[in-house]
C-alpha cells in the first residue's frame, strides 16, 4: 500500500510522517500529481493561514487535482478547512469538497483554541474502536460549522464539525498525529478504509 | 470540553536535561528523548523543551534532539531558547517541533512576533514572558530574571497578543524555584488582559498549587519541571485530583 502526504509547503508534515512511521508505515512526501494520483491513501495536511495555503495549492495545480481524487483522502487541520467551500481566514474560497463554511471563533472564547478537547457524535469507520468523548489535540482559530457531512463534533463556544466526510474525502480538525494513542488509532483506521 | 493542560518543562543543555532552581545550581535529570516518551505515556498533555546551551555546538544538538522527539513522541511539544530569526523557527518546525517559544528576541525586536505569525501562523508562536514584581509593579526581565527591561508585564502581554502571539508562557521570577505556588494574582489579571491561552509557570510545589492556578489564576495550562522530574508529583495522581476538583482534564 502506498500512502502519500501532500507536500505543498504548508505546515509541519514531518510529524505526520513520523506518526505513520510509528505505525510501521512509510508514508512519502510528494507534490507530484502522478505520485499523488497513484497513491492508495492520501493525506492532505496544513498548518498556517488559509488564503496563503490556498495560493500555494493553486500555484502547483493541486487545487484542481485534489477534488478529483478517488482514493481515501484525509485532510488534517487547515487541510480539512481548505476542503470546505469558503474560509473567513483571508476570505478565500476552498476546494468545495465539503459543503460548509469556515468561520472564526468569537471573542467570547480564547482564540486559538489550543489543547485537548473531546469528540462526539462519531459517525464513520474512521472512528472504529474510538469512544465517544475521546480526547484529541486541536489548535485552531477557525472552525467548520455543523452540516450534513459532519461525522464528529466538538464543543468550543458552540458545537462545530471536528470531522467531515463526503464520499472518499475525510477531514479532521484535530491533529491525530499529536493525539496520543487515540490519534494513532484513527490513522490506523484511515489506512484500513 | 477543552481541558486544562499539564506541561512538564525540560531544560536542555548540550542535549541533556537539566533543571534550574531559580535558574542556577543545575542538576541532571536524564536523557530528554526518554524523559519525553515517559511523560507522554504518563499523561502529560504537552511538553516544553528549553534550550539553555550557551554555545553554537550545544544549539546544534538541539536539532537532533527535536527530530528524535518528533519521531518518538505522540503529543505536541514546544521548543524555546535562543530563537531569534525566521530561519531558526523554520529549522525547528522542519525538525518536527509543533510550536516555538521566543523570549528575549521578542523584546529586542517585537516585529519578529508579527513576522513569525505571518509566516507560520499564530498557532505555533508562543511568547515567553519572565516577569518580576518590584514595588508592586510586574516588570518583564531577561536572561533568567537577571536583566530588567522597561516593559510592564500587562502592557507587554497585550502587545505580543496584538502582534500575533498564539499563546503566552508567563513565568513569575518571584515564584520560580520556590515551590510555594504560582503567581495567581498576576495570572488572573493576565487572563483578563488578553484573549489568548496562558501557560502558568514558576512555583509549582504541590497538587494544591495546580488546583489554585487553574481556579484562581485562570490559567489554561500549568508548566513545571522539578516536581515532575524528581517524581515529587505524579502526573496521573495530579490529574485525578484536578478532576475531583471539577477541573476539566484529559485522563
Amino acid at each position: 500500500m502506498k500512502t502519500v502526504i501532500i507536500n505543498y509547503g504548508a505546515g509541519n508534515i514531518k510529524s505526520i510522517q513520523f506518526a505513520f512511521k510509528r505505525l510501521g508505515v512509510d508514508a512519502q512526501l510528494s507534490k507530484d500529481p502522478e505520485a499523488i494520483e497513484a497513491a492508495d491513501k492520501v493525506i492532505f495536511p496544513g498548518v498556517g493561514e488559509a488564503s496563503s495555503a490556498m495560493h500555494m495549492l493553486k500555484q502547483s495545480g493541486l487545487d484542481r487535482l485534489i477534488p478529483k481524487l478517488t482514493q481515501p483522502v484525509l485532510g488534517i487541520c487547515l487541510g480539512m478547512q481548505l476542503m470546505c467551500n469558503h474560509s473567513d481566514e483571508g476570505q478565500t474560497n476552498g476546494l468545495g469538497i465539503f459543503d460548509v463554511e469556515v468561520k472564526r471563533f468569537s471573542k467570547a472564547v480564547k482564540v486559538p483554541q489550543m489543547g485537548w478537547n473531546t469528540i462526539h457524535n462519531l459517525k464513520s469507520n474512521l472512528f472504529h474502536n474510538i469512544n465517544d468523548a475521546e480526547f484529541m489535540y486541536l489548535v485552531h482559530s477557525y472552525y467548520a460549522e455543523i452540516c450534513q457531512e459532519t461525522i464528529a463534533t466538538s464543543h468550543y463556544e458552540s458545537e462545530y464539525s471536528t470531522a467531515l466526510k463526503s464520499d472518499n474525502f475525510y477531514g479532521v480538525q484535530f491533529h491525530p498525529e499529536k493525539s496520543s494513542l487515540a490519534g494513532e488509532r484513527l490513522l490506523k483506521n484511515f489506512l484500513n478504509l | 470540553m477543552l481541558t486544562k493542560r499539564i506541561i512538564p518543562c525540560l531544560d536542555i543543555k548540550n542535549g541533556r536535561t537539566v533543571k534550574g532552581v531559580n535558574f542556577v545550581n543545575l542538576r541532571d535529570a536524564g536523557d530528554p528523548v526518554e524523559l519525553a516518551k515517559q511523560y507522554a505515556r504518563l499523561g502529560a498533555d504537552e511538553l516544553v523543551f528549553l534550550d539553555i546551551s550557551a554555545t553554537l555546538e550545544g544549539r546544534k544538538t538541539m536539532h537532533d534532539m527535536v527530530l528524535k522527539v518528533a519521531e518518538q513522541v505522540n503529543i505536541p511539544f514546544t521548543v524555546g531558547g535562543g530563537i531569534s530569526s525566521i530561519k531558526d523557527v523554520d529549522d525547528l518546525l522542519h525538525c518536527g517541533a509543533d510550536k516555538v517559544s521566543i523570549n528575549s528576541s521578542a523584546i529586542k525586536r517585537p516585529e519578529l512576533i508579527n513576522e513569525l505569525a505571518d509566516k507560520f501562523g499564530s498557532q505555533c508562536v508562543v511568547v515567553a514572558i519572565d516577569a518580576k514584581q518590584i514595588d508592586n509593579e510586574w516588570m518583564v526581565h531577561l536572561a533568567g530574571g537577571t536583566i530588567p527591561t522597561k516593559h510592564y508585564l500587562f502592557d507587554w502581554a497585550k502587545e505580543v497578543e496584538s502582534r500575533g502571539a498564539g499563546e503566552i508562557l508567563f513565568t513569575s521570577m518571584n515564584n520560580d524555584g520556590t515551590k510555594s505556588g504560582f503567581a495567581n494574582e498576576a495570572l488572573a489579571k493576565l487572563a483578563e488582559t488578553v484573549n489568548i491561552p496562558i501557560i502558568a509557570s514558576g512555583g509549582a510545589g504541590t497538587i494544591q498549587h495546580f488546583i489554585d492556578t487553574f481556579k484562581i489564576g485562570k490559567a489554561d495550562a500549568a508548566l513545571a519541571a522539578s516536581v515532575f522530574h524528581f517524581g515529587e508529583i505524579d502526573i496521573i495522581d495530579l490529574k485525578k485530583e484536578l478532576k475531583k476538583q471539577h477541573i476539566e482534564i484529559r485522563l
